[in-house]
């Protein structure tokens, strides 16, 4: 029998259950969250309309880049401020 | 006092009457590594063929003779000489009859690889990782591919002693913590990274420029976790400057940006086997790139700097030319450019632009950068006009640089390009302090080679720390 190192961090993933889906969004806050791709605000524009028009209250919000993950700031900012978020992810 | 002996060597066998006058003398103990009944004429010699007390001694030569006070060594002496062995055990007419000098022999604790061995062997080593067991019956290759280890080409096993060896090529400490990797935001130890830089097959001596790209990779402006993330094709690549590339044997000539050198293919491996093992990041993972790129396998390639007309990338970068970098580009694929009627440096620049303009698409502006590979064909053109690096970079930008109109939304009946709102501007094609320019490449062939970038990443670049 020989060994090996192990060349991984060795580390279990963290495993966080998804929140439940609210059943409904009235009474909710609903944060609309733009990546800053392109097109992504369209997208919000649209569902924003849509939200309003069933009396929803949502709130637009905005990462500085795509390409990096959010500011920890923006992502508090978000759980203080929402009950749950619409992400514009994908062009 | 202690000596340390072995039968194949000749000065032992000849200071054997010295050893046994020793030992009527004063307390003696004889370990001998190799033959535990030499010499013959000493009667209780030591069996030290497991090498332990040679190890924990850090016996390089024999004989070697120590003198222990207080249980503390208090002197040492290393092959034969008759006066010093005179002064140092008392006895003015020790070895009588042998001749005052003769060198002594390597120990059997220093040959090739033993070391290591030795330092697994007897509870020293520094490594925390965990042992995976390979059974007697099991194929070691096909354990590592089914626990996701490999990129898809075979690795080197990653022993304790092939670990060691690796760490035996930095100074450094193998808990010390170089950067934390992403995309799993994981510390990356000296420990961890030489594993997979065994695995990826790279040599103890290439291990510093694995560290160093390793170093740059985490740091923020670099953005590794964007370059593995996106959809796009890049991956790090890595460019060396510095003397550390002809150290090595870097390749820096014909087919750089290829296959068949040792050291490109294998540190830019490493690299990624790091990334993929360390930081978490897989394809169909975190890595979600669309097509993905041959370079993704690790691409790494040394700057031709003894006859370059122009400073170097790291120069250039504010490094001094005998200062061994690494930079980390975000590069796509490698696009050649062919221009065999070119003569005059304007004309080449002009050549160069418009294969420059259409990187990630024709009209989009200001979003990305490339690189420019220049060959030594294409280089002697500028060095023959006269033409610095700086003066390249001038034209080159202004051959870059096109009216917006053109490139908007919609012109050429295309619906992708630029805001509308920027038709009345001058557009320059890539962002301030994009474009990098490297000379690399064979004597002959009127080509260069762009690789495209992505614009989410800013290029980097850090010393290599011996």
């Amino acid at each position: 029998m020989s060994a090996l190192l192990d060349p991984t961090s060795e580390l279990q993933p963290a495993q966080r259950e998804a929140l439940p889906r609210p059943q409904s969004l009235s009474d909710k806050r609903v944060a609309l969250l733009d990546i800053s791709k392109p097109r992504g605000d369209v997208f919000l524009d649209h569902l924003e309309s849509r939200l309003g028009e069933l009396g929803i209250d949502a709130r637009r919000y905005i990462k500085p880049t795509f390409t990096r993950v959010a500011p920890v700031d923006l992502k508090h900012q978000i759980v203080s401020e929402c009950d749950a978020v619409i992400e514009a992810l994908a062009d | 006092m202690i000596a340390v002996v072995k039968r194949d060597c000749a000065t032992c066998q000849l200071i054997e009457p010295a050893l046994a006058e020793l030992k009527r003398g004063v307390a003696l103990q004889v370990h001998s590594q190799d033959d535990p009944s030499f010499p013959a004429t000493i009667g209780d010699v030591i069996d030290e063929r497991e090498l332990e007390l040679s190890y924990r001694l850090d016996i390089e030569i024999v004989p070697t003779l120590i003198q222990i006070q207080d249980g503390e060594e208090s002197a040492r002496l290393v092959g034969w000489q008759r006066d010093d062995w005179r002064s140092m055990t008392g006895m003015p007419t020790l070895g009588a009859g042998l001749p005052e000098f003769s060198p002594g022999c390597g120990s059997k604790s220093v040959e090739p690889g033993m070391p290591e061995k030795l330092a697994f062997k007897f509870g020293d080593t520094p490594l925390g990782a965990r042992r995976v067991d390979v059974a007697s019956q099991q194929d070691e290759h096909e354990l590592m591919f089914e626990r996701g280890w490999s990129d898809g080409l075979p690795l080197v096993p990653p022993t304790e002693e092939r670990v060691l060896k690796m760490l035996s090529g930095t100074d450094r400490s193998p808990a010390e913590v170089i950067g934390i990797i992403p995309p799993d935001n994981v510390p990356g130890t000296i420990e961890k990274i030489a594993i997979n830089a065994v695995m990826a097959g790279c040599k103890p001596e290439y291990f510093p420029v694995v560290l160093a790209a390793v170093e740059a990779a985490c740091l923020d402006e670099f953005c590794m976790h964007g370059v593995l993330a996106t959809t796009y094709f890049s991956a790090p690549i890595v460019i060396v400057n510095g003397p550390i590339i002809d150290e090595i044997g870097m390749n820096w000539g014909h087919n750089v940006l290829g296959q068949g050198n040792r050291a490109n293919s294998t540190i830019g491996r490493a690299l990624q086997l790091v990334i993929r093992n360390i930081g978490g990041g897989r394809p169909g993972g975190v890595d979600r790139a669309t097509l993905g790129q041959p370079g993704k396998v690790g691409f790494c390639f040394a700057e031709r700097e003894h006859d370059s007309y122009w400073e170097s990338l790291a120069v250039e970068r504010g490094f001094r030319p005998d200062e061994s970098t690494v930079t980390l580009f975000a590069g796509g694929g490698v696009h050649p450019v062919g221009d065999q009627k070119s003569r005059g440096p304007e004309s080449l620049t002009r050549s160069l632009a418009l294969t420059l303009r259409t990187v990630y698409h024709g009209k989009v502006y200001g979003r990305t950068d490339a690189m420019l590979v220049i060959s030594p064909e294409n280089m002697r053109v500028f060095r023959e006009a006269g033409w610095s690096k700086a003066r390249f970079r001038e034209e080159l930008d202004e051959a870059l640089t096109v009216d917006g109109s053109n490139v908007i939304a919609g012109a050429d009946g295309i619906a992708e390009g630029m805001p509308p709102r920027l038709a009345e501007k001058r557009l320059r094609k890539f962002r301030t302090g994009g474009l990098l320019i490297v000379h690399a490449g064979g004597g002959a062939g009127m080509w260069s080679a762009i690789i495209t970038g992505w614009g989410g990443s800013d290029a980097v670049t850090v010393a290599i720390q011996s």
